[in-house]
């Protein structure tokens, strides 16, 4: 590649000194040093994917998140693995400059890049909710997204439009796959989103040149497979009927189940009780707070008020009743988005309220049922 | 002749901000701060649960992630009059102490150091003398001409790729880049392990608090992490010394790196200590509770008012003089946007007049920006590291004082300079140190309170709804890494009736009010010289010394009634 050797003489960098950086690389991921040519070579072609992140109406709390990526590290992931093109809040150009590197990379990538979507996008007073360089962030989403080999939504926010579109959401808030549904969007909610599950879908497109296997609600099943409550490292209180009854009282100090004190891990798809958070140091109810459910579409309507119990659960825990506590709550969840949409479900939060009644109505049935 | 330019987006911060400006004879003559996105979160948060209220709240901003939780919950305990266990503020300190350490330090490395530092010209530095630079500026451990060789060797390999990737068509080459290529070596390098440090040292938050971005562990009435040195699933010995470690951590990259970078930056950019200075007013709330009174009593940062730059005369805060102003913004009031209303007779309807987007410019002699023009005393004000640092310089605050002290001496300059861009960026480095020192002093009082046999961290008295009166109000005020935040609640019948922030960057981000007095970034800009204006990185300079966050500064204020204050300051 002699383009690649004339910008190493431009820049005073002697072949011989790079083959040095490249045997040092082999060294520190402990290859032979016989790879050393082959790591040049693929160093020369380069192929790291570019990439292009877009914030829309969001806290930055998914970036945020990206910058304590670990496996690999940020800087490795920006130096080695992806070329990231355009991301407002780390990249050195701004405005017209910032405008340029976005239109170069979608001009010399079409349809190869990966688009990484953080934040809701508003389509209310026609886009002027939210604008970058004039443009509202629908013509962005769907301009940038729209030439996209692949869309990446990461939290809650991009995924479902989250926080914005809670009701009445006030802007028209809507996630990435409601503005551009013939495309292939890979969710990643949670809020924020958590890294590691990040590494893990680039990792996976990489490796394997395609999405990973999705659920019904486009999230990858090797991070959203499994319910929180059935890998929960406080499940065996639940199932011993021991509870926190009080804020620091000696269950809570003890570790015993949240349940009583709004846990919606029984709700709940993530894999927050294996990964955890922090490269692996804790997460929500390893550190005395339930579980939220930021991962589920819709959670600041369906899994609110916070601190208020999952219905229809008997007091003590036994294995049928906890798999119902979970297939009600994911019930209404469920059933709210596919029947109205995240659109209509946002601007009706009335519907939220009869399809949890509904859902409550057909669970108390089943439980007379069964009973 | 004027010729107006735009900078939109406004990079390397957090959210969406465009500026828009005038340039005659290479300096700036007039300029517009226009916030690009709104959310409507406090009509989101009305007719639910105000213990639920932290959690909405602290999606305001995923940066200054723990901030608006703390607002919320003291908000909320103001209003039902709950008085929290020594142990939860001790917590609650210390996490408000790492997120300002942790901020500050991202901010200098990662969001402001690339106006200064020339990422290409580190590829023609001598690692030699980058190791001697480094060596002769700090003890810092790594400082050998091979380490130096390294980092110059893969910043070199990834130059040479051509995809420049975040770096792609950064300022390099630019005439007001100063740094010789040893100086942009040493900031490259610094820049890629702030990088690791600051990810390591916010995993006290994790520690503490579950997670990090937005830890989940804030309660109304105390915090959520149990205390028990007996336990394994609360704080204990063990967790303790992990934080330790963290702090340590952190306490050496601040004294070995940070401050020592700023040290030795300045000088290559001295005339920045005369540019930027805006108003030259300030207002901190003052924050860090230290006695058993706990919040808002015993305030380790002390709050104040400075006008027009006066340090002899330090005002207490009232809060009933601040009032905002929609004159300027994207939102109407009842009886008519000349008029400006105190937060709690603040008004909803919100009605976007600008542009249809796509646009070129915005309607910048009419309303053109998301965000409204607060004003105290009906003053433009300045918040963030820098007001809190001259409020406590002038009242004499022992560690701030003798930090100032310091750096001024090092740079052979008097207090003056603080009024600028530069002092603005030293302001917040100086915080950073005092703060790191400071948050052993808070783990130390929660382990000495610990070893009294109290393992307490909530007030459970006010837990159920059912004790709260059918009508509360209260606010809660916070010193944020980025300046003064307060947030108002009010509750009827055990839910959110009202909600309203007033944030830090609402005050630096302001519009003109309407007697067309520009807020604090606009009046900053001007006269700032601009070498080139199609690569106008001095704007970003003075836009990223106040380390703007949009995402925060967008609220809507809601009707709010006629409330007297509660708190027991301001």
């Amino acid at each position: 590649m002699s383009n690649f050797k004339e910008m190493l003489a431009a820049h005073n960098i002697s072949r011989r000194s790079f083959l040095k950086y490249c045997s040092a690389l082999g060294a520190m991921m402990a290859v032979p040093a016989a790879m050393t040519p082959r790591i040049a070579a693929a160093l020369e072609s380069d192929n790291r994917p570019p990439v292009i992140w877009l914030e829309f109406q969001s806290c930055t709390g998914d970036t945020m998140s990206m910058l304590l990526a670990n496996r690999p590290s940020v800087g490795e992931l920006i130096l080695d693995h992806i070329s990231l093109d355009y991301h407002e809040t780390v990249m050195a150009a701004a405005g017209d400059q910032a405008e340029a590197s976005k239109y170069a990379t979608m001009e010399k990538y079409k349809g190869q890049y990966i688009c990484i979507v953080e934040g809701s996008i508003p389509v209310g007073a026609d886009g002027a909710f939210c604008t970058t360089a004039g443009k509202s962030a629908i013509d962005i989403m769907k301009h940038v997204g729209g030439n996209a080999g692949v869309i990446i939504a990461v939290g809650s926010c991009s995924s479902y439009g989250g926080l914005p579109a809670a009701y009445p959401n006030p802007t028209g808030a809507v996630g990435v796959s409601d503005l551009l549904p013939g495309k292939t969007v890979i969710n990643l909610p949670g809020c924020p989103m958590n890294v590691d599950n990040l590494t893990g879908t680039i990792v996976h497109y990489l490796t394997f040149g395609s999405a990973p296997a999705m659920d019904r609600f486009g999230r990858p099943k090797f991070a959203y497979g499994k319910r929180i409550h059935d890998n929960c490292e406080r499940r065996g209180h639940f199932d011993a009927g021991q509870y926190v009854e009080n804020w620091g009282d000696s269950g809570h100090r003890e570790g015993w189940c949240l349940y009583k004190m709004g846990c919606k891990g029984p709700a709940s798809f993530h894999n927050c009780p294996t990964l955890r958070w922090n490269e692996g140091l804790s997460w929500p109810v390893m550190a005395g707070h339930g579980c939220v459910g930021c991962s589920e579409p819709g959670f600041f309507d369906t899994m609110m008020p916070m601190y208020g119990r999952l219905p229809n659960v008997p007091g003590f825990g036994v294995e049928s009743s906890a798999l119902r506590i979970g297939g009600t709550i994911v019930g209404a969840s469920a059933a709210v988005f596919a029947t109205h949409g995240a659109v209509t479900l946002a601007r009706n939060w009335k519907q939220v309220r009869e399809a949890k009644e509904e859902t409550r109505e057909i669970t108390k049935e089943t439980t007379d049922a069964e009973e | 002749m004027a010729n107006k330019i735009v900078v939109d987006p406004v990079t390397r911060i957090e959210g969406h901000l465009r500026i828009e400006a005038t340039i005659e004879n290479g300096v700036i003559t007039d300029a517009w701060s226009s916030a690009t996105m709104f959310r409507g979160v406090e009509t989101i948060l009305k007719n639910r649960d105000p213990r639920d209220a932290w959690y909405y709240t602290q999606r305001f901003c995923g940066v200054c992630t723990t901030v608006h939780s703390l607002a919320s919950i003291r908000a909320v305990e103001n209003a039902l009059n709950i008085q929290i266990p020594f142990n939860a503020e001790m917590i609650r300190n210390v996490i408000m102490g790492i997120q300002n350490v942790q901020d500050h330090m991202i901010h200098f490395y990662h969001l402001h150091a690339l106006d200064w530092v020339d990422v290409v010209s580190a590829l023609s530095a001598d690692p030699k003398k980058t190791a001697a630079l480094q060596q002769s500026i700090s003890p810092w451990k790594y400082s050998s001409e091979k380490y130096f060789q390294g980092i110059q060797n893969r910043v070199g390999a990834f130059v040479s790729t051509g995809k420049l990737g975040p770096f792609t068509n950064g300022y390099w080459g630019h005439p007001a880049m100063k740094l010789p290529p040893e100086a942009n070596l040493m900031a490259v390098a610094h820049y890629l392990e702030a990088l690791h440090v600051q990810k390591e040292i916010i995993k006290i938050q994790a520690i503490l608090g579950s997670k990090n971005p937005h830890p989940q562990t804030f309660l109304v009435g105390g915090m959520s992490i149990p205390v028990d040195p007996n336990s394994q699933n609360a704080i204990n010995a063990d967790k303790i010394a992990q934080i330790r470690q963290y702090i340590a951590m952190a306490r050496e990259f601040v004294e070995q790196v940070y401050i020592p970078d700023v040290l030795a930056v300045a000088p290559f950019y001295l005339e920045w200590a005369g540019i930027g200075g805006g108003h030259r007013n300030y207002l901190s709330v003052g924050d860090f509770p230290e006695g058993r009174r706990g919040y808002p009593d015993d305030f380790w940062m002390p709050a104040g008012v400075i006008m027009d730059g006066d340090l002899s005369n330090v005002m207490p805060v009232d809060q009933q003089k601040i009032t905002e102003y929609v004159t300027h913004s994207w939102y109407e009031y009842s009886g008519g946007d000349g008029v400006g209303k105190h937060p709690y007779e603040g008004e909803t309807n919100w009605k976007y007049t600008g542009p249809k987007p796509p646009y070129d410019f915005l309607d910048t002699d009419n309303k053109y920006s998301w965000v409204k023009a607060p004003r105290y005393d009906d003053k433009p004000m300045e918040v963030g590291p820098l007001s809190r640092m001259l409020v406590a310089y002038a009242l004499g605050h022992k560690e701030v004082t003798d930090t100032v002290n310091l750096v001024l001496g090092k740079l052979g300059v008097g207090p003056e300079v603080l009024f600028s861009t530069l002092g603005r960026t030293a302001a917040r480095a100086v915080e950073t140190l005092i703060m790191i020192n400071k948050m052993s002093d808070w783990l130390d009082a929660l382990v000495a309170n610990m070893k009294t046999g109290d393992y307490a961290i909530h007030n459970n008295e006010k837990w159920d709804p059912s004790t709260w009166p059918s009508n509360a109000r209260g606010f809660g005020f916070h010193e944020a890494p980025r300046g003064a935040l307060g947030h108002w609640v009010i509750i009827e019948n055990r839910n959110i009736k009202n909600y309203q922030a007033v944030v830090p960057t609402t005050w630096n981000a302001s519009p003109r009010d309407p007697a067309g007095v520009r807020g604090q970034y606009e009046e900053s800009l001007i006269g700032t010289p601009i070498a080139d204006p199609e690569r106008p990185l001095e704007i970003l300079r003075t836009m990223h010394s106040f380390d703007p966050c949009m995402a925060c500064a967008v609220h809507l204020y809601d009707e709010g009634g006629n409330l007297v204050s509660k708190a027991k300051i301001l």
